[in-house]
């Protein structure tokens, strides 16, 4: 029986089956969705992985570089020696669609053109292990803006994907069976309420044939003649 | 057009001002998630945080995960790495997967 109450009638019905045909084209479509939307995201994140390792990596080294650069030199001169920045990095958004998932797409431009115009200082004064210290970031910036990309990516899909995996469910083991359900009882009440017509029909011609012939009349007669 | 801003403690961030990048040495706590929210609405669509600071403002950084910018991504600082940059990703995997199928129980 049909969790919630419906209406045994034919337009019920109609509504009902038409309904369940959408249901289905629905559920067929949003489970292709959700098949593409993981293999696209398992891709992207073994790259947010590999890329992660990567430019953790390279800071910790990076850090040290600047330790070893404030080992050799006084804070007071560290700090005097990057204060002034040289360069400025700008970015450009675009956005990609992945299966209705807007991913954000960044392009990075450098303020000079020569992308290694990165020492914001003169070599007299500095010692060379800050100059290793800063080259070790600037070799990683690409790594570090392509990871916020992917990562972003990885961010939006997953969430897109539990939505999309919530929906399919919600059609494929509520939605669906419950139309079913409710299609079946609708035709099963509709079969019996003919079935019931026509049997009430079958006894009243029965009772009216009986009226104008007297059939039981003439058969018990003959049984006793 | 749009700039890049890295937010955590001074030591861990200043080598990235020589890059170009827009730093701002913040503490843990409101100061950095009032910070966090400044960048946010004035054109930084990537904004590095180092993971101590990145704990402590998770809730607000939360705020932008549905948003396709500013993207939030946390990276190891000097001192007061917790891992939380990869068990990020391990959760994306986990919320779209529903069980951990990359990391395998590692970290």
């Amino acid at each position: 029986m049909a969790a919630t109450h419906v209406n045994p009638t034919r337009m019920e019905l109609t509504r009902l089956k038409k309904k369940l045909v959408t249901a289905l084209r629905g559920h067929k479509l949003l489970k292709d969705k959700r098949d593409e939307l993981m293999r696209q995201f398992l891709i992207l994140v073994r790259e947010n992985k590999s890329l992660r390792e990567k430019v953790e990596a390279g800071i910790r080294s990076a850090d040290q570089n600047f330790v070893l650069a404030r080992a050799a030199m006084p804070d007071e001169e560290v700090n005097v020696a990057l204060m002034a920045p040289k360069q400025e990095v700008y970015l450009e958004m675009d956005e990609r669609n992945v299966m209705s998932v807007e991913v954000p797409v960044f392009h990075y431009k450098t303020r000079t053109p020569d992308a290694d115009d990165i020492y914001s200082y003169g070599f007299a004064f500095t010692s060379g292990d800050l100059d290793a210290a800063v080259k070790s970031l600037a070799d990683l910036l690409p790594d570090m803006l392509k990871l916020a990309e992917v990562e972003k990516s990885c961010q939006l899909m997953s969430m897109e994907i539990e939505k999309t995996r919530r929906r399919v469910n919600a059609l494929e083991h509520v939605m669906i069976p419950e139309l079913q359900e409710n299609i079946r009882y609708i035709t099963m009440k509709l079969d019996e309420n003919e079935r019931s017509t026509q049997i009430r029909l079958m006894k009243v011609k029965d009772m009216m044939l009986e009226e104008a012939h007297h059939y039981k009349k003439k058969q018990n007669e003959a049984f006793a003649g | 057009m749009y700039k890049i801003a890295v937010l955590g403690d001074r030591d861990s961030i200043y080598g990235f001002a020589a890059l170009g990048l827009d730093i701002y040495p913040v503490a843990k706590g409101a100061e950095a998630a009032s910070e966090l929210h400044h960048l946010a609405e004035n054109g930084y669509a990537v904004i590095y945080v180092t993971e101590s600071v990145a704990d402590s403002i998770a809730q607000d950084i939360a705020q932008y995960a549905d948003r396709p910018f500013p993207a939030v991504i946390p990276i190891p600082g000097v001192s007061g790495n917790t891992g939380s940059g990869m068990a990020n990703v391990k959760k994306f995997v986990e919320q779209a997967v529903g069980s951990d199928i990359i990391f395998n129980g590692e970290s």
